[in-house]
């Protein structure tokens, strides 16, 4: 037999929780800002720790292994180098080319580097949180990437952190376009969400044209269209031949380029 | 009441939810982050009393779901009804018990994420749910299930080495002597 002490808390808790899900958007994110303040300083102490041991490890490298690592930093510099260089050349050739055809000036990207500070500890949300905010100039639907390529697109900003929606999760779609070699064209489609139920590196490809045939290999980035992410942004390669779905048009699954699982900075793109 | 044990609980809760979010070791090892909120709640419910189970069931769900994407609130009642069953019946369970603890905690576990995913949906919530969601439900129930008798050694631990030890009363008293047999 329940007693009346009892009753009275279960009856509180849930009042509390429909009175706290009922609140409006504004003053819920309001009340999780006000929360997530206190894990500020825990934050601040696991990201100066993760310093502390980078740099212990630092120390306990013999001299050989780091004079290695700097020859081969320095080698890659000197390649990043040339690198740049030619892409200067063929840049100053295409907006030569651009002005010739009186196309508009193609911009470069401006970004940010952020560190990638927690995950969503449900595991039912493909989100992680950087620590860049508003102060940093963060607001939503920034695009966020790696050197490998998409991760996803800021979905709300507090005044020192942000969470970061990845690529997969319904709430991120984005408009993609398959490169076809020898076609000045590609195929045209939107990543949906996650593909394998049990690998959340495969995202679906759908909307595509119902007589597209993709095959395996192909590359796939971001078409431009939405003017969330910008063109031209790897997003990954088809694994298998596309297929027609049930509704009428046809789908691709795609391996994403970016490690999703294993993120520890990422850079946000703000222009 | 003893307040440092809730406080030590609370303060648990709010560390058990910044290494969730933190360490991707289980996470990366196992591909489920295991949630150490329920294997809490259990101890409390055999532990605390009815306030403090509360308490940590409304400050852990409102941490929880502030380091998430869940809508603020969700996670309070998938950690309070487990709760505040064992509490209602925790005469009838034998406490100290491995077995117990074990089973407790895992159907804590187990129970909690459905409830959360449920109430999502009633909420037209849309999680990323598939395939591996079935194994995540087991990691999160196993981990649950592992992680509540060291909950129990924990505070057990912690309240031995920071409590005052209640005095055992006896009807023996030293100074009065006892007399046996006729006189």
């Amino acid at each position: 037999m329940l007693k009346r002490p009892h009753l009275i808390a279960l009856g509180l808790v849930v009042l509390l929780t429909l009175i706290v899900l009922n609140l409006p958007h504004h003053a819920t994110n309001q009340i999780k800002l006000a929360i997530g303040s206190l894990f500020l300083p825990l934050f601040g102490l696991s990201k100066s720790s993760q310093q502390i041991i980078g740099h212990a490890s630092d120390t306990l490298l013999p001299r050989s292994e780091l004079l290695r690592q700097n020859e081969q930093l320095r080698r890659a510099n000197q390649e990043l180098q040339f690198r740049a260089t030619q892409a200067e050349a063929v840049q100053r050739e295409n907006d030569q080319f651009r002005a010739l055809f009186g196309w508009q000036k193609q911009s470069l990207w401006k970004v940010r580097l952020a560190s990638v500070i927690a995950r969503d500890p449900a595991n039912w949300w493909h989100i992680i949180r950087i620590d860049l905010g508003t102060r940093d100039g963060m607001r939503p639907d920034l695009p966020v990437i790696t050197s490998a390529g998409l991760v996803g697109k800021i979905s709300t900003v507090g005044l020192t952190d942000s969470q970061v929606v990845l690529i997969g999760n319904p709430d991120c779609k984005v408009a993609a376009i398959v490169e076809k070699p020898g076609e000045r064209n590609g195929e045209s489609g939107v990543i949906t969400g996650v593909s394998s139920p049990l690998d959340n590196t495969l995202v679906t490809l759908s909307f595509l044209s119902s007589n597209s045939s993709l095959k395996p290999g192909e590359f796939v980035r971001t078409w431009g269209e939405g003017k969330i992410f910008p063109p031209g942004i790897p997003i990954g390669q088809v694994v298998e031949d596309s297929h027609l779905s049930e509704l009428g048009y046809t789908e691709a699954r795609v391996k994403l380029a970016a490690d999703l699982g294993a993120l520890e900075e990422v850079w946000v793109i703000i222009q | 009441m003893n307040w440092l044990n809730s406080i030590l609980i609370l303060l648990v809760a709010f560390l058990a939810v910044f290494m969730e979010s933190v360490f991707d070791g289980a996470r990366n090892l196992l591909g489920a982050q295991i949630d150490l909120l329920p294997a809490l709640m259990v101890y409390a419910s055999l532990s605390s009393g009815l306030l403090t189970v509360t308490a940590v069931a409304v400050a852990g769900g409102l941490l929880f779901d502030t380091l998430s994407s869940n809508p603020l609130g969700i996670s309070i009642l998938p950690l309070f009804l487990p709760a505040y069953i064992i509490y209602v019946r925790r005469g009838l369970i034998l406490r100290e018990q491995f077995y117990a603890q074990i089973v407790l905690g895992l159907l804590a576990s187990a129970f909690a994420p459905l409830l959360a995913l449920l109430m999502l949906s009633v909420t037209k919530q849309s999680p990323v749910l598939g395939w591996d969601s079935v194994w995540q439900w087991i990691v999160m129930s196993v981990g649950g299930a592992i992680l509540t008798p060291f909950c129990f050694w924990l505070f057990d631990g912690l309240n031995h080495a920071l409590n005052y030890r209640p005095v055992v009363e006896s009807s023996f008293r030293l100074d009065r002597q006892i007399k046996r047999g006729r006189q």
